[in-house]
């Protein structure tokens, strides 16, 4: 008989570091040809639509990238919470407090339009999405309160907030009734980087926050902190690292993160606040980040992956007559690869012949 | 007759939750913990309306909604105990996926309408004024959850099963010595999850409404995740939490019909905040958790061969 088993390898294997993400990508179109093929769809031309086409053209090419702005940047927040071994899964929610914090300028003071308008809509929602992370960080801090809970129960409260205040006082006038803030002026919108799209100077910030992240991991105190806490907690006790302050600083910069994502979407592709401003980027950003090995330089390609499935679904709705609703089945199959794959980083496959005595003596 | 109907439509609305968070409560007790709750009851409450609405048998939809609920848990259960993957994130991405998969699974049924799970009636009792049909009258389901969660009691503290699963939970390494198969065990623990989370989201979409809507959870497996640590993992707890949350849930339903001039969307958010608000309290009672929490809740095993 033959059984197989999960043998822990003698040190983690770096050809499998580097290989399981596009191990994970593969099994997922792999998946996808299948499920395709099962419904009578040509699975050729079906990946094609998907992963190919967005390729091809100028503006989806752009889409893509303006897609990947936000899920990047909170990925690369998130994987500094989940290396440090915080869990802050409420992303999406800090970014809508950052949205809602920075759209404050351009609603309640539509007249201002300084060359100072829009950077202070940026700082805002930074301090926004902040301190709404600065939330479950503190509970957990003081009392010790299960940090994944109360992250995901504040996305609850945050989205019913901003339903709120596009539905009632901060609702446009001028809107014949519909939900939604006023337009933003052009001082407090982001500029675009190539006239005529919609590319626009998030593109850069994310770009900065990559090599930050990178540089603060690579090469300052707080990154070698945050790796010893996640990899060796008792180590990083000895050594005299706080684990609360940790926990602060990762919830921080992940909310801060968020909070810029989140002005930047409202302040950018959407043009105002309105009821919906995320198809769910915060919880997207979680698959980038794990898809990304939580390697800051790995994350903006998970990112661009994330991406163009969302841009893929879009138009395999329209050409295919799919569900718009399978770019996010998709995803969280992903998932599922990535952490499989993951297992054979550390661990190996052995096949163990089981002599048939063993085999009887085990059945009794 | 207003109390006796708020009172009914909170053990309706406790339902769900205490389903949920029994199942969750038994995996947790054998060390693992599933943050896929929602994920697997949205699954059991698509399943479940599609399977009722396709055969017009309520039972078929409650059966459905188990095995998807216990489908979506062995896919965790797989990822977790065989290949060792962080628990955390694999509860995540199964949420995750339960979420997307719904969505799709339920679009043809969006608007259609259901099976509902009817209400027991028993001649004479169910007649009783006032506790007649809290009693007696209520659907099947409600009977299920009290009936699981007084025998996960008696199972987990007063059988030998439920000591070997304790121990699993409480010492993987000293229960892997004496012989105990950990990952069998916790596998199990966690199917039993699964079955209990699918059977709560049917709750929701054969009972407690009878429609399919996307995101119709919203939030429930989370609530449920967190009665669990409320309940300090103690069964009859575990019942008077639920009851509590379902109160909170009707209550702020009462409120915006009363229109008191609050905004709904304040009262809306009430239970999310009345979960965080209980789960710091909780939580500052160290005391408490530190008796009763799984020593080894989240940590993966891997015998030594």
């Amino acid at each position: 008989m033959l059984r197989v088993e999960l043998v822990r390898r003698p040190e983690r294997s770096v050809r499998m570091a580097i290989l399981s993400p596009v191990l994970a990508v593969a099994l997922t179109v792999a998946t996808g040809f299948i499920v395709f093929w099962a419904i009578g769809i040509d699975p050729f031309r079906a990946l094609y639509i998907y992963f190919v086409e967005p390729w091809t053209q100028a503006w989806s090419l752009q889409e893509i990238v303006v897609k990947a702005i936000p899920i990047t940047m909170i990925a690369i927040g998130l994987s500094l919470c989940y290396l440090a071994n915080t869990w802050n899964i409420g992303a999406e929610g800090q970014l809508v407090i950052g949205a809602i914090v920075g759209s404050s300028i351009p609603i309640l003071f539509p007249e201002w339009q300084t060359p100072l308008t829009l950077p202070s809509m940026l700082i805002l929602a930074i301090a926004g999405g902040m301190a709404y992370a600065a939330i479950p960080a503190t509970l957990k801090i003081r009392f010790g309160t299960n940090e994944i809970l109360t992250s995901l129960m504040l996305v609850y409260v945050a989205n019913l907030l901003l339903d709120w205040l596009v539905r009632g006082p901060w609702r446009n006038p001028q809107g014949y009734n519909f939900p939604g803030s006023v337009d933003f002026s052009d001082a407090a919108s982001l500029p675009i980087l190539i006239s005529g799209g919609r590319l626009h100077l998030g593109l850069i910030f994310t770009i900065l926050v990559v090599l930050v992240a990178w540089f603060a991991l690579r090469r300052t105190i707080t990154g070698f902190e945050i790796n010893v806490l996640g990899q060796a907690p008792r180590a990083a006790a000895f050594a005299g690292f706080s684990r609360n302050r940790m926990i602060l600083i990762t919830f921080l910069v992940s909310g801060g993160l968020a909070g810029l994502a989140g002005i930047q979407e409202v302040a950018g592709p959407i043009g105002k606040l309105d009821v919906v401003i995320s198809p769910g980027y915060g919880f997207t950003a979680i698959i980038v980040a794990f898809l990304g090995r939580l390697n800051p330089i790995a994350i903006p390609v998970a990112g661009i992956v994330l991406a163009l499935s969302y841009i893929g679904g879009e138009s395999a709705q329209i050409m295919l007559g799919l569900s718009g609703k399978t770019a996010r089945v998709f995803q969280g199959i992903l998932l599922f690869y990535v952490l499989a794959c993951d297992s054979f980083i550390l661990y190996r496959l052995r096949f163990v012949r089981t002599p048939a005595r063993q085999v009887a003596e085990s059945a009794t | 007759m207003m109390a006796e109907a708020i009172l009914l439509t909170i053990v309706t609305a406790s339902t769900p939750l205490l389903l949920a968070a029994i199942g969750e409560l038994v995996a947790e007790r054998s060390g693992v913990l599933n943050l896929g709750v929602e994920g697997m009851m949205i699954m059991g409450a698509v399943c479940g309306f599609a399977f009722a609405a396709m055969s017009g048998n309520a039972a078929v939809g409650v059966v459905g909604a188990i095995l998807a609920g216990m489908a979506m848990a062995a896919l965790f259960g797989f990822l977790t105990l065989v290949l060792v993957a962080n628990q955390v994130a694999t509860g995540l991405a199964l949420t995750l996926l339960g979420l997307g998969l719904s969505g799709l699974i339920g679009d043809p049924f969006t608007g259609k309408a259901g099976v509902k799970v009817q209400a027991i009636y028993i001649p004479y009792l169910t007649d009783i004024p006032l506790i007649g049909r809290l009693v007696f009258g209520q659907d099947p389901l409600v009977y299920v959850a009290v009936a699981l969660t007084i025998a996960v009691s008696w199972f987990l503290f007063r059988t030998r099963g439920g000591l070997i699963l304790r121990a699993v939970g409480d010492n993987h390494a000293s229960a892997h010595a004496l012989g105990y198969s950990v990952v069998r065990v916790r596998f199990l623990a966690v199917l039993f999850g699964g079955a209990c989370a699918g059977l709560g989201g049917a709750y929701l979409s054969l009972a407690y409404t009878t429609q399919w809507l996307e995101n119709m959870t919203a939030g429930r497996g989370w609530i449920a995740l967190a009665l669990v640590v409320f309940s300090s993992w103690l069964p009859s707890r575990l019942a008077i939490g639920a009851l509590l949350f379902g109160a909170v849930g009707i209550l702020q339903l009462h409120a915006q019909a009363l229109g008191l001039g609050i905004p709904s969307q304040f009262l809306s958010s009430l239970p999310y905040l009345t979960t965080i608000l209980v789960l710091v309290l909780i939580s500052g009672n160290r005391l408490l958790l530190r008796a009763n929490t799984p020593a080894c809740l989240g940590q993966s095993f891997v015998p030594d061969r």
